[in-house]
């Protein structure tokens, strides 16, 4: 069975990074982060996933159980993407008050 | 020119790592089937992490969510290090925006009344719903975190529907002060009663109760908070409407 959520996941981080490279608009670089960010948090879950297992809470109704240490790490990467992202946001907001502009090119062009 | 060159780039990394993780099991692991190494008691046990966290993870920390065993009690020094990252980032963001917050501010038009209404309606459910995500946090999936994001989306809300809206700025460091002081105060309570910073030291009572779980639910009682007046504070700080 080909691994659907691995390629998705190397989609979503490769489509980031096109982003990235690609793109001016500041705006849309973030996002392209933020895809990137996403990607490996999906190839993270999926590594953990074990075929037939439910989320691992432990009620009584259940015996076979996924991974819980990568959704562990995942909710903290979560957290520290959002964090990462408000702050990026905010530099290029207070980037768009000075210059006047989100493209690259011209904020460029502003500080010759 | 640099278009062409990030998509030759693109699709070779693509190919790269489709093909690399192609070799990865998915799904067809065996958790008990992995051993590890115990360095302290400098043995080879039997036993792999995460099916240890499986097997005991109810007996030796008292909830039945095994993430949020691991996240708030096995790792719970982990967690204190990301609520500070998501404090570092709320201050990073009120001093990135005051410095441009010296002009003139513009002119703000009102929201819909359907906007104003709804919002005046469902603001306390909003919040009510976070407060029952983070409470349950050891009981159902969820926690202090994606509560907390609950809770700013209430505030978010009010934002939205009404533009000259902003939160009380000392009551918001009150509670987030508060909060992070709860979660160093168990920690170091942890630490003169039993000897180990973040020792879960109440408890367990019975499991899939509320009131178990030892530390866990204050814990994550004070992450909740913590998370949700810094999100309000960024969001506050991003509207940026100031009277």
């Amino acid at each position: 069975m080909i691994p659907y959520y691995y390629l998705a996941s190397v989609a979503l981080i490769v489509i980031g990074l096109y982003i990235v490279i690609a793109k001016k608009n500041l705006i849309k670089i973030i996002i392209g982060l933020d895809m990137m960010d996403t990607g490996v948090n999906l190839l993270l879950i999926s590594i953990g996933y074990v075929k037939g297992g439910t989320a691992p809470i432990e009620n009584g109704n259940y015996t076979l159980y996924v991974d819980p240490i990568p959704q562990a790490l995942v909710l903290t990467a979560i957290v520290i993407g959002v964090s990462v992202m408000a702050l990026a946001l905010s530099i290029v907001i207070g980037l768009y008050k000075n210059t006047g502009s989100l493209e690259l090119d011209e904020i460029r062009r502003e500080r010759k | 020119m640099k278009r062409i060159l990030g998509g030759v780039i693109a699709v070779l990394i693509f190919i790269v790592l489709a093909l690399a993780f192609m070799h990865i099991p998915f799904g067809n692991i065996d958790l008990a089937e992995y051993h590890y190494y115990n360095p302290v008691d400098n043995e080879h046990t039997q036993d792999s992490v995460p099916q240890h966290y499986l097997d005991e993870g109810k007996k030796e920390t008292g909830s039945t969510n095994i993430v949020t065993a691991v996240v708030v009690d096995y790792r719970g020094f982990d967690t204190l290090g990301e609520v500070t990252v998501l404090f570092l980032a709320s201050t990073g963001v009120g001093s990135v925006m005051y410095i441009f917050e010296k002009e003139k501010r513009r002119k703000v038009r009102r929201a819909n009344a359907v906007v104003e209404t709804a919002s005046k309606l469902l603001f306390g459910f909003i919040i009510l719903f976070g407060a029952y995500i983070f409470v349950h946090g050891h009981l159902t999936p969820g926690g202090g975190f994606p509560g907390g994001a609950v809770i700013a989306s209430s505030f978010l809300l009010l934002y939205l529907a009404y533009p000259r809206f902003h939160a009380e700025h000392k009551s918001l460091n009150v509670a987030e002060s508060l909060a992070g002081l709860t979660f160093v105060g168990v920690g170091i309570l942890g630490l003169f009663l039993a000897g180990y910073f973040l020792y879960n030291f109440l408890p367990f009572g019975l499991p899939t109760y509320l009131f178990s779980a030892g530390v866990i639910p204050v814990i994550y009682v004070a992450v909740g908070v913590k998370v949700g007046s810094e999100l309000t504070g960024i969001v506050d700080a991003m509207m940026g409407v100031r009277e």
